[in-house]
């Protein structure tokens, strides 16, 4: 049974096709301004194993051909994310926080608590033994801290945004930057460039910054392990390495491929439902007595 | 004898020299890197308006963000007094500034006799400040002391609904590139009621009361003002120059 999700983000869209389960690819791009197009571009990523925005594949994928794939072969598509309901082509569509949390159970069974840093959002989310959300909290109204706020501060500093974590860590000097705001750490950071101070001390700063803000967002919902950190920012070596020095002593796992869990997420949703629909046209004779959701036969002689 | 208040805010420094409750001399300069310099020339230049010299002045009282770099002040004082010493004295029966600066914005609400009663700020979010209008300025092409007439011509305003300026630029990009495309005037009636939101946000917070006065820098927008009083139901008192109030206030308090 092959599955698809969909995760349109408000800065990329990743899209994972699993074959009963089983990851058989995936692929990343850059959101455009038309939901509909991303969502099809990220099909096209997926499918040709597209690695140029990437570089390279981070996980290990079956060597299976994939490029013949069409979205027809899909037997469910769930699509999630900002721009889940504009998916022309998807069967349904789940929240991204839902997504998120199965995705990541799926990665890392056993994960209590899950960060994503999101292009434009953070979040926060506890999760239980099943992989389904115990508790939320997100910040979306403010820049500060996101993937917007680096793509602003790697631009001012004239570096590229993959690099700023660890360029970071080479930093010798504590810079303290007493705001979040993406506008005021923006001309906070270029006057200090000016003055000469070093970019990795300034990236740290930052970084520093941005950590105390996530962690108090997420002491509203509690942290305990385990403890994964999703979307794009989880790649910011310099922001997860400030992060575990505050959490007193939890460790933070890293995903190999931080930025898929969301349309990980949304592909076993797919397959739930795949499921699901077949049972209801094809019902199963059982022996054992009626199971919740399932229509059957019973066998009486 | 003479006494002056600097006001050192992120963006201008404003320096009033007072005898006797008479303005003899003010000036405003654009704060720069090092800040001392600056309050200086600021200083030189409201003295030579004033013809005096620094012996002349009894006392200097700082404020604002960069009060802590003025050298030759005796004294310092918050912004909050400043302001609300300053709006009082212009307008004895203010109950509420509202202070809109480059990168900070305050509601301050005041007692009977003109002393801060309650006040609320904000110098840790880009929205509400000047700032916003400044980075909307530039992305519309407009010159900022031009978006205020301008938004007052909009037959309705787009709906910005970010609070942060970085989402709020998002939103506004999206609207220029409506097809059919939407009045300019529009868009900036838009953001001119995103900033005034968040300044009637902190005039609720403190329990603000009439009469109401605007100050700072951003208030010199009508734009705003006129925004500001449909949201609050009463008119806002705007000083003829808006800008130096704090600067007066310290002057007040040395």
């Amino acid at each position: 049974m092959l599955t698809m999700g969909i995760d349109i983000g408000s800065r990329s869209a990743q899209c994972v096709i699993l074959d009963n389960g089983e990851l058989l690819t995936y692929g990343n791009i850059e959101t455009g301004p038309e939901s509909a197009k991303t969502a099809y571009a990220a099909v096209e990523a997926a499918v040709h194993r597209k690695d140029e925005l990437w570089g390279s594949y981070r996980m290990e994928l079956p060597d299976v051909k994939t490029s013949h794939l069409r979205i027809e072969d899909m037997d469910y598509i769930v699509a999630t994310g900002y721009g889940r309901v504009i998916v022309p082509f998807a069967h349904a569509n789940i929240t991204e926080i839902s997504c998120h949390a199965r995705g990541a159970h799926w990665f890392m069974p056993g994960v209590s608590t899950v960060l994503d840093m999101g292009g434009q959002d953070c979040k926060g989310i506890r999760v239980n033994e099943r992989g389904e959300v115990a508790k939320f909290v997100m910040n979306d109204k403010c820049a500060g801290g996101t993937g917007r706020f680096m793509e602003i501060i790697a631009a001012i500093l004239q570096l590229p945004l993959p690099d700023i974590g660890g360029i970071s860590l080479a930093s010798t000097e504590k810079i303290p930057f007493n705001t979040i705001c993406a506008v005021f750490a923006k001309s906070e950071a270029m006057a200090l460039m000016k003055a000469g101070v070093n970019k990795a001390d300034i990236l740290a700063g930052l970084h520093e910054a941005i950590s105390k803000r996530v962690l108090a967002l997420l002491k509203r919902i509690g942290i305990e392990e385990k403890f994964v950190i999703t979307g794009g920012i989880a790649k910011n070596v310099g922001v997860v390495a400030k992060l575990e020095e505050k959490l007193g002593g939890i460790k933070v796992t890293m995903l190999p491929e931080p930025q898929i869990a969301g349309a990980v997420g949304a592909a076993l949703f797919a397959m739930d439902r795949a499921s699901k629909r077949s049972a209801k046209t094809n019902p199963q004779p059982t022996l054992s007595g009626p199971t919740a959701g399932t229509a059957t036969v019973a066998l009486e002689d | 004898m003479a006494v002056a208040g600097i006001d050192m805010g992120a963006l201008v420094t404003k320096v009033v020299i007072l005898n006797t409750n008479r303005i003899l001399g003010a000036a405003t300069l654009m704060t720069g890197e090092t800040g001392e310099t600056e309050a200086r020339q600021a200083m030189d230049e409201a003295l030579k308006q004033a013809g005096l010299k620094l012996e002349d002045i009894k006392s200097v009282v700082a404020t604002g963000t960069g009060r802590a770099k003025v050298s030759f002040a005796q004294k310092q004082r918050t912004a909050m007094s400043c302001h609300a010493k300053g709006a009082c004295f212009l307008f004895p029966e203010a109950r509420t500034v509202i202070d809109v600066g480059a990168e900070s914005s305050a509601a301050i609400l005041l007692s009977a006799d003109g002393k801060v009663s309650d006040s609320v700020s904000n110098d840790k979010c880009a929205a509400g400040s000047g700032i916003f209008l400044d980075a909307m300025s530039r992305m519309l092409r407009v010159p900022l002391a031009e978006m205020g007439p301008e938004s007052l011509q909009a037959t309705e305003a787009v709906p910005i609904t970010s609070m942060c300026v970085i989402f709020a630029e998002s939103e506004v990009i999206s609207h220029v590139h409506r097809d059919p495309p939407v009045p300019r005037s529009n868009i900036l009636a838009g953001i001119h009621a995103s900033i005034t939101d968040r300044l009637y946000g902190m005039a609720q917070r403190v329990g603000a009361e009439s009469p109401v006065v605007m100050t700072g820098g951003a208030s010199k927008n009508i734009g705003i003002v006129r925004a500001l009083e449909a949201k609050l139901g009463t008119t806002v008192l705007v000083p003829e120059d808006p800008q130096i109030v704090g600067a007066l206030g310290a002057a007040l308090l040395a």
